[in-house]
This record gives structure tokens, C-alpha cells and sequence, in this order.
């Protein structure tokens, strides 16, 4: 049966482990067909939402992984924004809000508050959260 | 109403593995994930709580997490299940909820 699963990221790509096994969690439940409703990045994990990484070559870039997921799949990924803006995660809006001279939020995501998370708490069939 | 616990830290690093343990119900299932799949190394000081709570609940671990500590599968204490992300994704849907022990 295929089912609507929300998933809540508390964690940043580079704290431990939480981001990789969220990304390959909502991979695998998208390849059986249950349905994302929404990804929502809380505390740290907002840092997986900045667009200015620049890993090695060689390593994984977590934050544009997110990013082409989201493009492929059409996933709602929100970034809290009192979180975002306590760590520097900006979208244009609140770039030029706040006057600062750019903005970082990466492609595929979106600045929005905790009802993001209520909301998908409600909808979704199981919520499943990913942290430290 | 069965609940998926989830445990992502070592038994010897912090006490959430142990206090999920404790939380445990009949029926449930528990699932080892990133650092927490060192608890499912069998002849540990703590192999023995996890093998008493694998008699009435089902004990899983993630494959993956488990390789990359450099843990055979033969080095998994008795009654846990090996399963890859997709049998995570399994373990999430098939359970009422999934609860994590951060």
C-alpha cells in the first residue's frame, strides 16, 4: 500500500549521519511509490538549504543532492525560517529584508514556518525524524 | 498499535539505546541505524539486553551502516535482521509509527 510519509531533518549534512539516511530514506520510499508529502529541516538541519557549499570534488554534496532530488521527484522541501535566519540561510526575500548583500538558499527549497510541520504531522501517514 | 523505534547512537555513547529498551512494548520493532548498528554487535557487554528484548520484539538492523563500521553480518547477535533502506521504508509503513531515539 502505498502511503504519504513526511520526513523532518533536525541534523546538518557535515554534523553526522542523520541527512544521508533521511536523502536515502525518501529515495527508497520514492522508487516504491509512496508519495513525500513534505521535507522539513529543523535546528541544524536548515544547513542542508544553502546553495554557497562547495565540497571536494570527490565528496558528496548532500545539499545538491537534495536539490536534483527534489527537482526529479517534485518534493516540498521547507527550511524553518528562525532556524534559517539564526544560521545565515537566506532566500531573497529575507536577504533584502534584513539588507544583506546575497542570498543562499539552494534550489528545490523554501523558507516557511513550524506549521510546515504541524501540517505535515496531520497529512502525512508517518512522520519520520532524522537527528542527533 | 505497534510502534518502529529507531536507535542512531551507540549503547556506549549515550543511554537512549538503553532508555529505548526500557520503552519497548511487546510486538514492537526496533531498528538499528548509522552508529546504533555497533549494538547489534553480538559477545558486547550490552549483546545480552538486546538479545533479551529481540524474545518478544523484532530487532533489525541497516545493512548499509553496519558495513560501513566494518561489522559482518556474521558478528550480529542472534534474531537480528539484517534490511537495506528500502526495508527501512518497509519497517516505517508496515509499523503504526516511528519513533527515534535521538
Amino acid at each position: 500500500m502505498e502511503l504519504k510519509l513526511g520526513i523532518l531533518v533536525n541534523e546538518g549534512p557535515y554534523t553526522h549521519q542523520a541527512s544521508d539516511t533521511a536523502y536515502h530514506f525518501t529515495k527508497a520510499a520514492l522508487e516504491k511509490g509512496h508519495e513525500i508529502f513534505r521535507v522539513f529541516f529543523y535546528h541544524d538541519g536548515v544547513n542542508n538549504g544553502t546553495r554557497f557549499t562547495v565540497p571536494p570534488q570527490d565528496d558528496r554534496n548532500l545539499q545538491k543532492a537534495w536539490s536534483e532530488l527534489a527537482a526529479k521527484a517534485k518534493l516540498d522541501l521547507v527550511v524553518c525560517i528562525a532556524a534559517a535566519q539564526r544560521r545565515g540561510i537566506l532566500d531573497t526575500g529575507e536577504a533584502k529584508r534584513h539588507g544583506k548583500d546575497s542570498d543562499n538558499l539552494a534550489p528545490g527549497f523554501r523558507i516557511s514556518g513550524l506549521g510546515q510541520l504541524v501540517e505535515a504531522g496531520i497529512v502525512a501517514d508517518r512522520l519520520v525524524t532524522f537527528g542527533d | 498499535m505497534p510502534t518502529l523505534h529507531t536507535i542512531n547512537k551507540s549503547p556506549f555513547e549515550r543511554s537512549s539505546f538503553a532508555s529505548a529498551l526500557n520503552h519497548l512494548l511487546p510486538g514492537d520493532a526496533l531498528l538499528m541505524i548509522e552508529d546504533g548498528v555497533v549494538g547489534a554487535r553480538k559477545s558486547s557487554a550490552f549483546a545480552g539486553r538486546l538479545e533479551a528484548a529481540a524474545k518478544t520484539c523484532r530487532v533489525y538492523v541497516l545493512g548499509p551502516d553496519l558495513a560501513a563500521r566494518g561489522i559482518a553480518e556474521k558478528d550480529v547477535v542472534a534474531g537480528a535482521t539484517l534490511v537495506d533502506y528500502g526495508g527501512f521504508v518497509d519497517l516505517v509503513t508496515g509499523h503504526d509509527r516511528t519513533q527515534a531515539w535521538l
